[in-house]
């Protein structure tokens, strides 16, 4: 949705991403590293070590004030009075029909009886959602874009030591969807452990101004290699998580993009957000149509915009993302089906520029997740 | 023999009356990793510019189009089993097709190697 007019904007690691081989491409109104060395190795780097990520393009929000939670849980079907001082929650804003405005992560940072939610919205919709967010929020609550922060992602299996070496106790304190702040060098660190991946990792705020050394603090370790925008699309499409404006956008209900998740056990029973009769209704009656993973015969990648045909060649649905899996060596994507082809195992015919392909719907993620839970 | 290039980034090396097609190494390196690659089959009759291969990188799906009118009578079942080649070698062992032409003259039109690096150097 971003103008033509509107020049490309540069992040604070700019200069970093290019001094590191970085192949720089626009992309949510910046320019972005879309790969160093390669996508299909960066990509296992990712898997088997660990891969910084920045995700600077993102939103950042603050949102404070009395009866924040109340307000947000207007707006998002998470229980978010009941997450608790340190949780993520991944979350759905959603417009007045039930579809998705953004998805997010949301951190409760309130310090005692002062409530603070911290947000992180997608980059491409950050100005929609900061717009959408001001407009139906009550004035007692305030809203800040933290333009002066970046963000980073450690992600993979060896990301926690490397955490744990520059930043000692994080690791131990958190597990999978929570969140902390350390103090380092003088300024704070924000740490969340998630991400985008599928594997164990940790997403860090920090000031503009301290971004590259805390980049630099990073690589130095061996088992770090920055990982650009190429990987991490192929990382979380193996995961099988959904990417806004591709697998989800303003038609979407949760319901439909499979989930329902999002939709935390009491507000099933209160309602009280955005569109909530019509998901609570779709959620009991099943969705039309409805978001599924699905695998390829052969090698040919099925990408965006593919149509899954029926026997008799209509559409039934509509290839969201699709590509090559490094992990598996075969072709991956995800997309809508009509509710009746969407158990795993059911074969699919694709239809991409005038050719045929022969496709299953499996179950996601396609690689299996490795997020750090604690047990007990 | 002669070795020649198109804007498209195609190579094709002339042999008499034959011919061998491939992408460039500046191809392959904008393109990134390789995963799948086509290649007509043997007996396709091809018009100078028609598409004529596909080559997928983990991001896109790009054309291959050929520099030259003629008859395919060889493809490179390398590029099929290990799209990779492309990347390693894209201007010798991870050649596309190979094809009989049908205007010699048709040649004439197109970039020397010279031409084309440095014209390719700039972009």
């Amino acid at each position: 949705m971003a103008e033509a007019d509107t020049p490309t904007l540069t992040l604070p690691l700019d200069r970093w991403h290019r001094a590191h081989g970085g192949r720089m491409v626009p992309f949510a109104g910046y320019h972005m590293p879309v790969q160093y060395e390669g996508i299909i190795a960066e990509h296992l780097w990712t898997r088997e070590h660990a891969g910084l990520f920045d995700v600077s393009h993102m939103g950042q929000l603050m949102l404070t004030g009395t009866g924040v939670a109340d307000a947000l849980e207007t707006l998002l079907p998470g229980d978010i009075k009941g997450l608790q001082p340190g949780r993520i929650r991944y979350s759905l804003l959603l417009n007045e029909a039930g579809g998705i405005i953004d998805d997010l992560m949301v951190t409760n940072v309130s310090q005692g009886a002062d409530e603070a939610f911290y947000m992180v919205v997608n980059g491409a919709t950050k100005h929609g959602d900061i717009e959408s967010l001001s407009g139906r929020l009550p004035s007692s609550v305030s809203l800040k874009h933290l333009t002066d922060r970046a963000l980073l992602a450690l992600q993979g299996p060896r990301a926690c030591e490397v955490i744990d070496l520059l930043f000692p106790g994080v690791t131990e304190e958190l597990s999978f969807m929570q969140g902390t702040s350390r103090e380092w060098n003088g300024v704070a660190v924000g740490f969340g452990r998630s991400g985008y991946t599928g594997e164990d990792g940790f997403e860090l705020s920090i000031l503009n101004s301290h971004a590259e050394r805390l980049a630099d603090s990073l690589v130095e370790d061996e088992r770090v290699k920055p990982i650009g925008l190429g990987a991490r699309d192929s990382l979380r499409l193996e995961a099988g998580l959904p990417l806004y404006g591709h697998d989800l956008d303003e038609q979407t209900t949760p319901v439909m993009a499979d989930l329902g998740f999002a939709i935390s056990k009491r507000r099933r029973t209160e309602g009280g957000f955005a569109g909530a009769e019509r998901i609570l209704a779709e959620r009991e009656t099943g969705p039309v149509s409805k978001r599924v993973g699905f695998t390829v015969d052969g090698r040919q990648p099925v990408r965006e915009g593919g149509r899954v045909l029926d026997s008799e060649g209509n559409e039934v649905g509509r290839v969201t993302s699709g590509g090559f899996s490094p992990s598996l060596q075969k072709p991956i994507g995800m997309g809508y089906v009509a509710a009746a082809l969407s158990e795993p195992g059911t074969r699919l015919t694709l239809e991409q520029r005038g050719k045929l392909f022969m496709a299953e719907v499996a179950p996601t993620p396609f690689v299996p997740h490795r997020y750090h839970r604690k047990k007990g | 023999m002669s070795l020649y290039f198109t804007k498209e980034h195609e190579w094709i090396r002339v042999e008499g009356d034959t011919a061998t097609v491939g992408i460039s190494e500046h191809a392959q390196h904008a393109l990134g990793d390789i995963v799948f690659a086509e290649a007509p089959a043997p007996g396709r009759q091809l018009k100078k510019g028609e598409e004529a291969a596909v080559v997928e990188s983990v991001k896109a799906a790009s054309d291959v189009y050929s520099p030259v009118s003629g008859e395919v009578v060889e493809n490179n079942q390398a590029i099929a089993d290990e799209p990779a080649l492309i990347n390693t070698d894209p201007e010798g062992e991870g050649w596309f097709f190979k094809l009989r032409l049908s205007n010699q003259a048709e040649v004439e039109g197109l970039m020397d190697e010279s031409s084309y690096r440095e014209w390719s150097s700039k972009l």
